[in-house]
C-alpha cells in the first residue's frame, strides 16, 4: 500500500487539498483512505465520510499530538491494509512548528499557505524542511509576484522539495499533485522505519498535570529564558 | 546529490562560501544559524562540528541534511537558464467536456498575442493550466503541448526559478508587509536576475508610467490601489520575468493604460496569452481562441476589417479616460 504523511500548520488547507487530490486519485480508480490526527476536536472526518472515503480519526487530547501520531501510525497502516486500500493518507497538524510526522522512505508532504507571511518558511522546522513535496495554497488570494516570492522562500529552506501551487477551493493544481504522488513507494509495513527527525523532548511536571505557577512546582526537563 | 559537490562545500571556508554564494547567508539564517567573525576562517565542516549536539537538537538541524540542502541550493542556483530559447509552443487538441475531439494543432510563435474568450466556466483556466503544466496527454483535457516543435523536458513542471510561464492573474492583492522597493527587490532576488537594484529602478519607473496615480518606493504594497497594484505587477512581469510565456487573466480597465501595458509585454519578446473580453485588447491580438464546453471551439484570425474598428473603440475609450481623470481631479464632467 502507498502511504503519505501530509502535515502543515492549522488552517493551511490540508483537508481541502487532500479532498481534491482524492478526487483525482478516484479518476484513476484508486481506493483511498484517510487518517486524521488532531488535538481537541475535528469535523474533517465528516467531510471525508460525506464523500464515502474510509476515515479514522485520532484525537490526542491531553497528549502531545505528534507523540500520539507516532504511537498510533502503525496501527492505522494495518487498518488501511485490511481495508485493501491502494493508498492511505495521514493528515496531521504540526502545531508547535518544531514537530514533523514525516517518516524516512515515506513520501512526505507539507501544506502551507501564501497568507501566512513571508517569514513563515523560516519559522517552520523539519515538517517543512524535510518534506519531499511542499504544497502552497491560497494562491488565488495573492498576486503572482507574491506567490513567486513565497515559493522562493520555501525553496531556500528546502531546495530538494518539489513545490506545487494548489488551490483547495477550485482544485487547480490538485491533478498535477496527484500525478506526482501516484509514483510514491509501496510499503508492506511501517514497523522498523524511522522518523525523519526526532520529536522535541519534554517531560516536566506540567506534562504530568501540574497547573500551579512558580519555581517550586517545576520539575524535570525545565528551561529558563536568558536573563 | 553529487558527493563531489558536497565535499567541495565542506572544505570551503565559511568566508569563501559566503562570498561565492551570497544566498548562503539567507540559507544559514533560515535555519537559525548565526555566523560570527571567528567562524569565517573555519571550513564549513569544521564549523558544523563546532556546533554542539544540544544546539543542533534545539534548532532541529541534522548536519548531513544541512550540507546536502545547501549543495542542492547551489545546484539550483547555478542551473542553466534554458527558458530563454523558447521560440514557439504547439498545442495539440484533446477533448472537450463531452469527450468530443478538439481537432486542432495550434502553433504560437514568440511575439504573438493570442486572446482567449468564452464564458465563465467554459474552460479558459484549464487551458492556461495545461500550458503551464506542459500537458502531455496527462491532464483531464488530454491536450499535448510541445515546445520548439518537440517534447519538452519535464523539469519545466517543477522549476521555481525557471518557469515556462509567468501568470498575471486577476487577483492583484498583496498580503506581505513590505514597501514597494523591498518587495520588488525580494522578487528580483528570487528570480536570480543580474544587478537587482537597477531592475528595481526600472520596474518602479515603468509601473508609474502605467498607473493612473503615482506612488513612491516607500509605499506599503498593501496600501496600493487596484490600478497601482496592476501597474506594478505588469511592470514587474515585463522586467523581471524570464519566462517566455505570459498568461494574462483579464487586465482590468481601472486605473491603468492597458495598451501601453500590452505593448510593454509584447516588446519583451514573449508569447502572450490573454483571457479578455475587452474589445480593444482583443483587436490588438493576432488570434482569438473561442472556448466552449471545455474545448477550443474555433480559432479566429483577427483581420484588417475587424482591426479597422480600433480607432473608433479607442476614441470611446479615450473619452472615458478623460472623464475619469476629470473626476479624479475634482472637476465637473459637463
Amino acid at each position: 500500500m502507498k502511504f503519505l504523511t501530509i502535515s502543515g500548520p492549522p488552517s493551511s488547507g490540508k483537508t481541502s487539498v487532500i479532498l481534491k487530490v482524492i478526487d483525482a486519485f478516484k479518476q484513476r480508480e484508486m481506493n483511498v483512505g484517510v487518517v486524521k490526527f488532531d488535538c481537541l476536536s475535528t469535523d474533517d472526518d465528516k467531510l471525508y465520510e460525506k464523500k464515502d472515503i474510509p476515515v479514522r480519526k485520532g484525537l490526542s487530547g491531553s497528549l502531545c499530538p505528534d507523540h500520539y501520531f507516532v504511537s498510533n501510525v502503525e496501527a492505522c497502516f494495518k487498518w488501511g491494509k485490511e481495508l485493501g486500500l491502494d493508498i492511505l493518507i495521514s493528515e496531521s497538524a504540526g502545531l508547535c512548528n518544531r514537530c514533523s510526522p514525516h517518516i524516512k522512505e515515506v513520501t512526505a508532504v507539507c501544506v502551507i499557505d501564501n497568507l501566512s507571511g513571508v517569514n513563515t518558511p523560516k519559522k517552520i522546522g523539519p515538517m517543512l524542511k524535510s518534506a519531499d513535496v511542499v504544497v502552497i495554497t491560497k494562491g488565488d488570494i495573492v498576486s503572482q509576484a507574491e506567490r513567486e516570492v513565497f515559493a522562493s522562500r520555501v525553496k531556500h529552506v528546502n531546495p530538494k522539495a518539489v513545490i506545487l501551487n494548489v488551490n483547495g477551493v477550485t482544485g487547480q493544481g490538485a491533478f498535477e499533485l496527484s500525478s506526482f504522488l501516484y509514483d510514491s513507494a509501496e510499503h508492506e509495513t511501517l514497523k522498523g522505519k524511522k522518523l525523519r527527525f526526532s520529536m522535541p523532548s519534554a517531560l516536566c511536571s506540567y506534562c504530568l498535570g501540574e497547573t500551579r505557577i512558580g519555581d517550586e512546582y517545576q520539575m524535570g526537563n525545565v528551561r529558563k529564558m536568558d536573563s | 546529490m553529487q558527493t563531489a559537490a558536497v565535499s567541495k562545500l565542506e572544505n570551503m571556508k565559511i568566508e569563501e562560501l559566503l562570498n561565492i554564494y551570497p544566498f548562503a547567508k539567507d540559507f544559514f539564517d533560515s535555519f537559525g544559524l548565526e555566523i560570527f567573525d571567528e567562524d569565517l576562517e573555519k571550513s564549513f565542516s569544521k564549523y558544523l562540528e563546532s556546533l554542539s549536539e544540544d544546539f543542533l537538537e534545539e534548532k532541529a538541524i541534522d548536519r548531513d541534511s544541512l550540507v546536502n540542502s545547501l549543495a542542492d541550493l547551489v545546484e539550483t542556483m547555478e542551473e542553466d537558464d534554458s527558458t530563454a530559447d523558447v521560440e514557439s509552443i504547439t498545442i495539440y487538441g484533446g477533448k472537450d467536456k463531452n469527450g468530443r475531439d478538439e481537432n486542432l494543432n495550434l502553433h504560437i510563435r514568440k511575439g504573438e498575442v493570442v486572446c482567449i474568450v468564452g464564458p465563465t466556466g467554459s474552460g479558459k483556466s484549464r487551458l492556461l493550466a495545461d500550458i503551464e503544466w506542459v500537458a502531455q496527454r496527462d491532464t483531464p483535457t488530454e491536450r499535448l503541448v510541445h515546445i520548439n516543435g518537440e517534447e519538452p523536458d519535464k523539469k519545466w513542471r517543477f522549476s521555481i526559478e525557471h518557469k515556462l510561464v509567468a501568470q498575471l492573474s486577476q487577483n492583484m492583492n498583496f498580503v506581505m508587509d513590505l514597501t514597494v522597493e523591498e518587495f520588488v527587490k525580494m522578487h528580483a532576488e528570487s528570480r536570480l536576475v543580474e544587478r537587482p537594484d537597477e531592475k528595481v529602478d526600472e520596474v518602479f519607473k515603468l509601473a508609474n508610467e502605467l498607473a493612473g496615480e503615482r506612488f513612491d518606493r516607500e509605499t506599503q504594497i498593501t496600501s496600493l490601489s487596484g490600478g497601482q497594484s496592476r501597474a506594478l505587477m505588469i511592470a514587474d512581469t515585463a522586467v523581471l520575468s524570464k519566462s517566455p510565456i505570459v498568461l494574462i487573466d483579464e487586465i482590468e480597465n481601472a486605473g491603468i493604460d492597458r495598451r501601453k501595458a500590452l505593448n510593454l509585454l509584447v516588446k519583451k519578446e514573449k508569447i502572450v496569452l490573454m483571457a479578455t473580453h475587452d474589445p480593444i485588447l482583443a483587436l490588438l491580438g493576432d488570434k482569438r481562441l473561442v472556448i466552449k464546453n471545455g474545448g477550443i471551439n474555433k480559432v479566429i484570425e483577427v483581420d484588417e476589417e475587424e482591426r479597422g474598428l480600433l480607432p473608433k473603440l479607442q476614441e470611446i475609450d479615450d473619452k472615458l479616460l478623460e472623464y475619469r481623470n476629470k473626476l479624479r481631479n475634482g472637476e465637473t464632467l459637463s
